[in-house]
C-alpha cells in the first residue's frame, strides 16, 4: 500500500506491506532508529512516538498504514536547530537514563504529558509514565527529569 | 598553560555522563540499528514441547516462501561440526539446534534465513517438525529420582550434574547439634530472568574477500566471545572481529553464547552474506539466560543469648537441560561461599547438588556476582528467622554477631578473606536514619489495632570483582582485565578497556579515574570499549567486576604514564628526576613552586621535545590481576504496611546505606543503587519464571513476567559509608549489584515481620498479593 507520513516535518511516501508496523517503518524506511522495539506486546513503551502532536502512541502496536496522512514526532524531532529540548537537557542533567534504550520513549510520553499538564505532580508524572518500562533507573531520576523540564518549559513557553 | 580546576571532573565528582548526548538524541547505536548491505535475517523455530523426540523435519514448505534462502537444522549443524558447543565453564555441552530430541519448551529446533525479517518468520512458521512427546521432568526433586533421564547423550545416565561443598561438615553438624537454639528452614530463590529492555542479537558477517568474520553482538564480554568462537569453529582468532555496540541493558543476560549467534554465523559462512538475528521478548524470556532457581535448606545454631555458633546450607540447584550456568571454572556454585555473610560464624559448611530438568538452560549472574544473591538471601532470611525464634530484635542479633572492624582482613570459614568493612557503623547509621526505635513503637501500637506493619533489615556482604587469576578463570582464561591509555600531543586522549558498559557509565567513570591520576580534564578523555580489534584483552562487564578489576588496570596504566611523564618533566624543567614531585595535579621542582609543568604541557613535549634516551610518545597498557576480590557491604531497611484484607504490600519507605569503598562518581553510584533496588523489588514481589506440570512456560511476555512500572516502584533513600578496599589501586569495590543482592531479603523480612503476629514464618518469593492473602487466610483457618 502506498502511504504518506510526515515524520518530524519531513514527508515520507512509501509503498509498504499492510502488516508493516509503524515502529519498523520509522526505523527501517525512514532510518530513524531512535525509536526502539523491546517487547512485541505493547508493554514496554520503548517504541513510543507522538501522533499528530497530541497523543503518545506505541508504534509497535500501530500499523504503518494507520499513520497514512498523519504527523509523527520521534525523538529525533525533539532538538531544534542543534539546541536540546528541555526534556533532553533535563534527562541529561538529572541522570534520567543509564543504558538509554527506554529514554526516547520516556521523553516522547513526557512531551505529551507536559503539553496537557504543564505542572504535573509527582503522582501524575508516575501515572503518565506507567506505560513506559525502565530496567536501569528505578524511575526516581526520570521523575526528577520531567519535573525539571516542566519548570524549564514554564519559564520559556516558546520552547514547546 | 594552567589546568582549570583539576578536581572538577575527577574522582568523587558527580560529573554528568559523557555518553548521554547521543542517547537523548536517539542517536545511540544498538545492535538492531545496524544494517549492512545484502543483509539477511534469521528467525528460529522453537519446540512446543518440553521433552520430545524429533522424528523428522521437513523444510520444503519453508523453502518455498519467497525470500527464504536457507533452512538449517541440528543435523546440518552436526555436519558442520557445530551441533554442540561447550557450556560456559566447559563441564557440559549444549545443543545449538535440537539434535534427536528437544529437551525444553521453546528450544531452538531450526533456523530460517531470508531476505527480510517478515519472510524469515513466514518461513519459520512453515518448518514442519514431527515431534513424539516424552514425559517431561520439571521439578528438580523429581529429577533426582532418575525415573526419566533427560540427557541420554551423556555417559552417566543420571539427572544429577555435580556435587559441590566447602567448609567443615562434621564440625558444623556437631556445633549445630550442641546449639541451644537452632533454626532449620527451607527457602527458595525462584527462577527469574534479567530481561534487559533490549533483547539479545547479532549480525554475523563473513567477508569472503578478507576471510574475516565480523560479529556485531550484544555482548557483555566481547573478547571472551572472540576466543570462544575461535576455539569452537577453528577460525583463527585474528580472523574474528567482535563488536559490541551500545547495549540496552544486560544484567547478565548478555554473557553466554546463545544458539542464535551460532546459527547466524554458520548461515553467514555458508551463504556469504551478513545475517542478522534479534530475539523477540518471548524468545528472550523462554530461551536465553534465566537466573537463580536455588532451593536452599538453611540451618543456624546459636546460644540462648543469641551468639551464633554454626551455619549449614544445603542447596538443590535446578540448571535446566544443559549445565550452562555462568560461573568461573573452579566455582560451579559461583561465590555461594559468601553465605556466612557479615557474621562471624565459628564454623560453617555448605553443599550443593545440581540437577537437569526439562527447562531452559542458564543460571546467569543476574545483576549478581555469581550466586552471591542467593547466598545473601539465605543468610539474611536465616538471621531474621533466628531472631524470631530467639525473641530477639533482628538489629540487635546482627550487631551482636557482625564481624568486627578490627577483624579485617577477615578470613571467613568458607574460604574468603574479606578486605575491609565496618558493619556496626553502617547498620547503626541506617537505624539512626530511619528512627528505628520510633518505628518499633509505632509498630507495637499498630499491632494492638490489628494492623500489619513490618520492618525488614538486610545487612549483606558481597564478594565481587572476579578475579584473581590464581582462583578465577572461564574456560581456562584467567579473569584479569586490562586498560590502554594514549595521550595525544594536545593533551586529550583515549582510554580503552576490556570491559563493556551496558548503562553503567564507563565512558564517564573511566575518564574520571584517568583525569584524577593525570590532572587532565575528563571531558578530553574519550573511552572506547567493546571492539576486539582495538581494545586490550579483558573478560568484560558482569559480576560487578568492571571497577574492581578494569578500574584497577586503568588507574595503574595512568600511573605508568605519570612515571614516564616525570622523566619528560625533568627534561623540560632541566632538573634531576629525583627533584621532581607530583603536586596539585602537576609536576614541580621540589622547593621551587614556580617551576612546574602540567600534564597537558608534558603531552606536547612527549611528541615535540622527548627526553633524550627515553621512548617518545605518551601511552601505556596495563593488565591488572587483582590480589583479592573486593567485599562491598550495606545495611538496608524496608518499612512496609500489609493490607490484611487484600494481601497488598505497600513499601512505605526504603533506606539503603551502601559501602562500596572509594566512589568515582556519586551520581552514577546512586543511579546504580536506584536501579538495583528496583530489580530487587521486582524479584521480591512480582517476578518468577513458572512452569505448569506439563512443562509449559507460563511467563512468556511482559504481561505475564512483570517489570515494575513507575507506579509500583517505591521511593528510594540512599546514603553511604566508606571503607576503601586496601588492595585496590583507588580503593573502589564495585556497586552495581549490591542493591539487587541486598534488597530481596530486606523486603521479605519486612513482610514476614508484618505477618508475624499471625504466626506466619515464611513465604517464598515473589510475595504477590495472592500468596500473601492466601497465607493470611490460612493463618485464620481453624487448625
Amino acid at each position: 500500500m502506498k502511504i504518506s507520513v510526515t515524520v518530524n516535518g519531513t514527508v515520507y511516501e512509501r509503498d509498504v506491506e499492510p502488516r508493516r508496523l509503524l515502529a519498523y517503518f520509522l526505523r527501517e524506511e525512514c532510518g530513524l532508529t531512535g525509536t526502539h522495539v523491546g517487547c512485541d506486546s505493547s508493554s514496554c513503551g520503548v517504541c513510543t512516538v507522538v501522533l499528530d502532536g497530541e497523543r503518545a502512541v506505541k508504534s509497535c502496536t500501530m500499523f504503518a498504514v494507520m499513520a497514512d496522512g498523519h504527523e509523527i514526532t520521534t525523538v529525533e524531532g525533539l532538538a531544534k536547530g542543534g539546541k536540546l529540548h528541555p526534556l533532553q537537557q533535563a534527562f541529561w542533567d538529572c541522570h534520567g537514563l543509564q543504558c538509554g534504550y527506554c529514554t526516547p520513549g520516556m521523553m516522547m510520553t513526557s512531551l505529551v504529558l507536559l503539553k496537557n499538564n504543564p505542572n504535573p505532580t509527582e503522582p501524575e508524572i508516575r501515572e503518565a509514565l506507567s506505560g513506559n518500562l525502565c530496567r536501569c533507573t528505578g524511575y526516581q531520576n526520570i521523575v526528577k527529569s520531567v519535573q525539571q523540564a516542566a519548570t524549564e518549559l514554564s519559564r520559556e513557553p516558546a520552547a514547546t | 598553560m594552567a589546568i582549570d580546576t583539576p578536581e572538577r571532573h575527577s574522582m568523587g565528582q558527580s560529573m554528568k555522563r559523557k555518553e548521554d548526548p547521543r542517547f537523548i538524541r536517539g542517536a545511540g547505536r544498538y545492535l538492531d540499528d545496524i544494517v549492512l548491505p545484502n543483509m539477511l535475517y534469521l528467525a528460529l523455530v522453537h519446540s512446543p514441547y518440553p521433552h520430545a523426540k524429533i522424528n523428522k523435519i521437513d523444510k520444503t514448505a519453508a523453502l518455498a516462501v519467497p525470500g527464504v534462502k536457507a533452512v538449517l537444522t541440528g543435523e546440518d549443524l552436526v555436519a558442520a561440526s557445530l551441533g554442540w558447543i561447550p557450556t560456559f565453564h566447559g563441564y557440559d555441552k549444549q545443543m545449538v539446534l535440537a539434535v534427536g530430541k528437544a529437551v525444553f519448551q521453546y528450544q531452538e529446533v531450526a533456523g530460517v534465513v531470508a531476505t527480510s525479517r517478515e519472510a524469515a518468520f513466514d518461513g519459520a512458521d512453515l518448518v514442519d517438525v514431527d515431534y513424539e512427546p516424552l514425559p517431561p521432568v520439571i521439578d528438580p526433586f523429581e529429577a533426582m529420582k532418575d525415573q526419566q533421564i533427560i540427557r541420554d547423550d551423556r555417559e552417566n545416565k543420571t539427572n544429577h550434574i555435580y556435587h559441590w561443598e566447602v567448609g567443615k561438615r562434621d564440625e558444623t553438624d556437631a556445633a549445630l547439634a550442641a546449639s541451644a537454639v537452632h533454626i532449620d528452614e527451607m527457602m527458595e530463590f525462584q527462577r527469574c530472568h534479567p530481561v534487559p529492555l533490549e533483547p539479545c542479537g547479532c549480525i554475523s558477517d563473513m567477508n569472503g574477500g578478507t576471510g574475516r568474520l565480523t560479529i556485531y553482538m550484544t555482548s557483555q564480554a566481547p573478547h571472551a566471545h572472540r576466543t570462544v568462537v575461535s576455539l569452537v569453529t577453528g577460525i583463527p582468532e585474528d580472523k574474528i572481529h567482535i563488536v559490541s555496540p551500545d547495549l540496552g541493558g544486560g544484567f547478565g543476560n548478555k554473557v553466554p553464547v546463545y544458539p542464535g549467534y551460532v546459527v547466524a554465523t554458520v548461515a553467514s559462512v555458508v551463504l556469504g552474506q551478513p545475517v542478522k538475528w534479534v530475539e523477540n521478548r518471548t524468545e528472550n524470556l523462554t530461551t536465553t539466560g534465566f537466573a537463580r532457581d536455588y532451593h536452599m535448606r538453611v540451618e543456624i545454631g546459636a546460644t540462648e543469648d543469641g551468639k551464633i555458633t554454626a551455619l549449614k546450607v544445603k542447596t538443590v540447584a535446578d540448571h535446566g537441560a544443559f549445565d550452562a550456568a555462568a560461573d568461573p571454572t573452579k566455582y560451579p556454585a559461583g561465590l555461594f561461599g559468601i553465605v556466612t555473610g557479615s557474621y562471624d560464624f565459628p564454623v560453617a559448611f555448605t553443599e550443593l547438588d545440581a540437577y537437569f530438568t526439562n527447562k531452559a538452560p542458564g543460571g546467569v549472574a543476574y545483576r549478581c556476582s555469581f550466586r552471591v544473591t542467593e547466598a545473601s538471601y539465605a543468610i539474611e532470611r536465616g538471621m531474621d528467622m533466628l531472631a524470631a525464634k530467639l525473641g530477639m530484635d533482628p538489629a540487635e542479633l546482627r550487631l551482636k554477631n557482625f564481624v568486627r572492624k578490627d577483624q579485617f582482613p577477615y578470613p571467613s570459614p568458607l574460604g574468603f578473606v574479606y578486605d575491609s568493612g565496618d558493619y556496626h557503623l553502617t547498620l547503626q547509621k541506617a537505624l539512626d536514619k530511619v528512627g528505628y526505635q520510633e518505628l518499633r513503637k509505632e509498630q507495637a501500637e499498630k499491632r494492638k489495632r490489628g494492623e500489619l506493619m513490618g520492618i525488614g533489615i538486610s545487612t549483606f556482604t558481597e564478594a565481587v570483582g572476579a578475579g584473581p587469576s590464581k582462583h578465577f578463570d572461564i574456560m581456562g582464561i584467567k579473569m584479569f582485565d586490562s586498560a590502554e591509555i594514549r595521550i595525544h600531543p594536545t593533551g586529550s586522549g583515549i582510554i580503552r578497556a576490556g570491559t563493556k558498559s551496558q548503562g553503567q557509565g564507563h565512558e564517564t567513570t573511566w575518564a574520571q579515574i584517568v583525569a584524577e591520576e593525570l590532572g587532565l580534564d575528563a571531558q578530553d578523555l574519550m573511552v572506547e570499549e567493546g571492539d576486539t580489534d582495538t581494545a586490550p584483552y579483558g573478560l568484560g562487564t558482569y559480576a560487578s567486576r568492571s571497577t574492581p578489576v578494569a578500574g584497577g588496570a586503568i588507574a595503574l596504566a595512568a600511573r605508568k604514564i605519570r612515571e614516564r611523564a616525570k622523566k619528560i618533566a625533568a627534561h623540560v624543567l632541566e632538573a634531576s628526576e629525583d627533584d621532581i614531585e607530583w603536586e596539585n595535579y602537576k609536576f614541580q621542582v621540589a622547593g621551587v613552586p614556580g617551576k612546574s609543568i602540567t600534564m597537558k604541557e608534558i603531552a606536547f613535549a612527549a611528541y615535540t621535545n622527548p627526553a633524550p634516551g627515553t621512548e617518545p610518545g605518551l601511552e601505556a597498557t596495563f593488565y591488572y590481576d587483582p590480589p583479592n576480590l573486593t567485599f562491598p557491604h550495606g545495611a538496608y531497611i524496608a518499612v512496609v504496611d500489609v493490607d490484611a484484607e487484600t494481601g497488598f504490600t505497600k513499601v512505605r519507605s526504603f533506606l539503603a546505606i551502601d559501602d562500596c569503598g572509594t566512589v568515582i562518581n556519586p551520581m552514577i553510584v546512586q543511579g546504580q543503587i536506584h536501579g538495583g533496588l528496583t530489580e530487587g523489588f521486582a524479584i521480591a514481589f512480582m517476578q518468577e519464571i513458572r512452569f505448569d506440570e506439563g512443562g509449559n512456560h507460563l511467563n512468556t511476555n511482559f504481561t505475564e513476567y512483570l517489570v515494575p512500572t513507575s507506579l509500583e516502584t517505591p521511593h528510594w533513600d540512599t546514603d553511604s559509608t566508606c571503607t576503601p578496599s586496601p588492595h585496590h589501586p583507588i580503593g573502589a569495590k564495585g556497586v552495581g549489584e549490591s542493591p539487587n543482592v541486598g534488597s530481596p531479603a530486606a523486603f521479605v523480612n519486612a513482610v514476614m515481620d508484618a505477618l508475624s503476629p499471625l504466626g506466619i514464618k515464611h513465604i517464598d518469593m515473589p510475595l504477590t498479593r495472592a500468596k500473601v492473602w492466601n497465607a493470611i487466610q490460612a493463618s485464620k483457618a481453624p487448625s
